[in-house]
């Protein structure tokens, strides 16, 4: 099996298929993780490159991490680090990257469209996007499915609440478009400043009462609050944001006794979610993390493998 | 020298003429125009076989950015003005955005100088509304009226002020020039880089609302009402936008309008995988906007088409759409996105383009230009509409190439490009 696309830039390119065959493909993968010796030599040979742009500790040690783990050779590159301090352009680092055959690139950067930018300039190269902007992480939401379907068994029908800065979000509209294509029911919340127009072409309800949202909600997905890409204009202190938008052990009262509440991380503890609620047994936030890992692993596996077995 | 057009299909509102017939030019203006002109033998005379083809009053862009000086790189006054000439345009007026800015009287010279050289187009200049098109002091219009503009605009730095801008409208009544503004209010558009919408939604761009620009209309629109001066809105984009005109011109107060072709050939939903070269200001708008577009030149709210031709070199398209400059090339695309989408659509008539693209524009400028009435300057365009034309900008005469309609298949062929009686392009 392999996906349909020759690189995974965004959830939206992606077939139901290439999901599923994805989130199938990082089950196996989570069993080698499980074993002793973590190490397989499925990518020896292969090399992989991370190009960061924007500080991300979890990202980029979770894809680096996944290379390894497959025997590739990883390295990676940040923008403090790299030519771009000395004005080489985008598209000259993506040639110039190119120039050393690498396998798979992974891009995080600040600005929406970059990687398929250098998708488009770079074409010897297979990328992965690791957040573009406000545009997408898919990543993310496949490892967000993955654990969802671990604890619900299922996405179809689950009521899916995503709570925060939904405009800023590259991880709001990932998982709007996943879990949506899925058949979960999506909703989202959070205030009309920080909502974008037509939030509804995902098939999503927008909701801006949280007590409402959460009304029998299956999953609360909590999303960072951006404070760097805020300028306080959206709302008036993060005092009012956590009284209307926090998540609280109250709030969750709303939610079925089983829900699960989940967190892209880095956590803003008690701005966007009660140290209570992050810790406490509704969380899978850690289970996220794990997750990532293996979505990753398998990613890097399905666009840069032979197609001949795990070499598990 | 004399030019014999003979059986086109002359084309000129201002005197009611849209039939074949023959047009005399001699020494630089328009000397007849009859059924049937018959030249004695010892007159000499260039004689163009024009049956088939459409001949008007040379067409006018009264909006088009030239880029000198300061920006020689992406265009000049030479090359724009060839880049009109193959464009089937006679007269452009160039924007005062320049480095620096044209906002004095020797800038206004210089640039004049230039556009007599180059020698094609006739190249008129807009004088800055404000010294450096900073918003904050009225430049030196009365002078700058002196050397030669038409107009005045800060166009690309919309005037905030708005005590600034009714000091500027009184002011430029009396010189009788026009005040053209670029509406935009800078506090909501900010940070944007296409319309807010759904498609910024989905594209994860930050957004500049309609609204930004209906505001600014509204204001504008009430300042002319206040003051009696001609505000001349440049290229409208939202249907809400266009309204504001509507009522503005019901109440008679002295307001017009120009559309560009993007603006009723394209949606922010065409923009696809982040190319650049559909990135401008204002951006593209909603389809709904698009039918708005479309329904105000139809129906005669809107009063020109310019194109506001925005050279700008790879380097600064070839990057994210985020950072990107704004603004596409128009000049050679005009003319046949406005047969294939206008004419060919029956949007609307003949007479009614010419009246678009000729006759208005020169009327809003105060342009002797804009009719082929005998003994008027000899500028006329010659198209031939039924031609099937591949846009291939490698082969344009603009310096640059950022224009999102590269292999489009459009109906609509300048000809012959005649200014002052002197045929500045001719592709027969
Ligand atoms: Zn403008």
């Amino acid at each position: 099996m392999k996906l349909s696309r020759k690189h995974v830039l965004g959830i939206a390119e992606l077939s139901l298929q290439d999901i599923e065959l994805i989130l199938k493909t990082a089950r196996s993968f989570r069993e080698i993780t499980e074993r002793p010796l973590k190490k397989v030599p499925t990518l020896r040979g292969r090399s992989v490159i991370g190009l960061f742009y924007e500080p991300s500790t979890r990202t980029r040690s979770s894809f680096e991490l996944a290379a390894k783990r497959l025997s590739a050779d990883a390295v990676n590159i940040s923008a403090s680090t790299s030519s771009v301090s000395k004005g080489e352009t985008l598209i000259d680092t993506g040639l110039t990257l190119q120039a050393m055959r690498p396998d798979v690139v992974i891009v995080r950067h600040p600005v929406a469209g970059s990687v398929h930018l250098l998708a488009r300039r770079c074409r010897d190269i297979r990328f992965v996007n690791a957040g573009d902007g406000m545009h997408e992480h898919p990543t993310q939401a496949l490892l967000d499915a993955m654990t969802i379907i671990d604890n619900k068994d299922k996405l179809e029908g689950l009521r899916v609440v995503i709570v925060g800065d939904i405009r800023h979000s590259r991880v709001a509209r990932s998982n709007a478009l996943l879990l949506s294509k899925c058949g979960a029911q999506v909703a989202v919340c959070g205030p009309p400043t920080l909502i974008p127009l037509d939030f509804h072409q995902y098939q999503v309800d927008v909701e801006h009462d949280m007590g409402k949202a959460l009304q029998g909600a299956d999953v609360v997905m909590m999303l960072r609050t951006q404070r760097e890409r805020q300028h306080e204009v959206f709302y008036p202190s993060t005092k009012e944001y956590f009284n209307l938008y926090g998540l609280n052990s109250k709030k969750m009262e709303a939610a079925k006794p089983d829900a699960i509440v989940m967190h892209p991380g880095p956590i803003n503890r008690g701005i966007e979610i009660d140290p209570a609620m992050a810790d406490g047994p509704h969380s899978v936030i850690l289970e996220q993390v794990t997750n990532g890992l293996a979505v990753r692993m398998a990613v890097l596996y399905l666009l840069a493998g032979s197609g001949e077995g795990l070499g598990i | 020298m004399k030019i014999l057009i003979r059986q086109g299909l002359v084309v000129d509102p201002t005197q009611d003429i849209n039939r074949q017939c023959d047009l005399l030019l001699e020494e630089g203006r328009v000397a007849a125009i009859d059924s049937k002109i018959e030249l004695s033998p010892d007159q000499k005379a260039e004689v163009v076989e024009a049956r088939g083809w459409v001949v008007t009053p040379g067409l006018i862009d009264m909006h088009v950015h030239l880029r000198e000086p300061g920006r020689e790189d992406k265009e000049t006054v030479e090359s724009g003005a060839r880049a009109a000439a193959a464009g089937g345009f006679t007269s452009v007026m160039c924007m005062p955005n320049t480095d620096p800015v044209i906002d004095n009287e020797s800038v206004v010279r210089h640039v004049i100088e230039q556009g007599r050289r180059a020698g094609s187009a006739n190249v008129h200049p807009a004088g800055a509304i404000t010294k450096g098109q900073a918003g904050q002091e009225l430049a030196e219009i009365g002078e700058m009226a002196r050397a030669g503009i038409v107009a005045i605009s800060d166009d690309g730095y919309p005037v905030m002020n708005s005590q600034v801008m009714r000091r500027a409208m009184e002011y430029a009544r009396l010189f009788g020039l026009p005040v053209l503004d670029h509406c935009e209010d800078k506090h909501l558009s900010a940070g944007g880089c296409m319309n807010e919408s759904s498609a910024s939604t989905r594209l994860g761009l930050n957004g500049m609302a309609g609204v930004a620009e209906e505001i600014h209309i509204a204001r504008d629109i009430m300042l002319s009402r206040l003051t009696g001066c001609h505000a001349h809105i440049c290229h409208i984009s939202t249907a809400e936008a266009l309204q504001h005109v509507r009522r503005g011109k019901e109440d008679g107060i002295a307001v017009t309008t120009e559309v560009c072709p993007h603006h009723f050939t394209l949606a922010d939903a065409d923009i696809e995988n982040y190319d650049t070269n559909y990135k401008m200001s204002p951006p593209l708008r909603t389809p709904r906007d698009v039918e708005a577009m479309l329904e105000g030149l139809r129906d005669g709210s809107i009063d020109c088409i310019a194109t506001d031709h925005a050279p700008h070199t790879s380097l600064e398209k070839d990057t994210t759409f985020e950072e990107a400059a704004f603004g596409i090339i128009g000049l050679e695309t005009s003319l046949p996105l406005c047969v294939e989408h206008l004419l060919r659509k029956e949007v609307v008539s003949l007479p009614r383009l010419v009246q678009l693209m000729s006759v208005n524009p020169a009327r809003i400028l105060g342009l002797e230009r804009g009719t082929l009435k005998k003994g008027s300057v000899a500028d006329v365009t010659v198209f031939d509409a039924e031609r099937q034309v591949t846009v291939d900008s490698n082969a344009f005469k603009s310096k640059s190439r950022n224009t999102p309609y590269q292999g489009w298949v459009l109906h609509g062929l300048p000809v012959l490009t005649i200014v002052s009686g002197r045929i500045v392009h001719d592709a027969r």
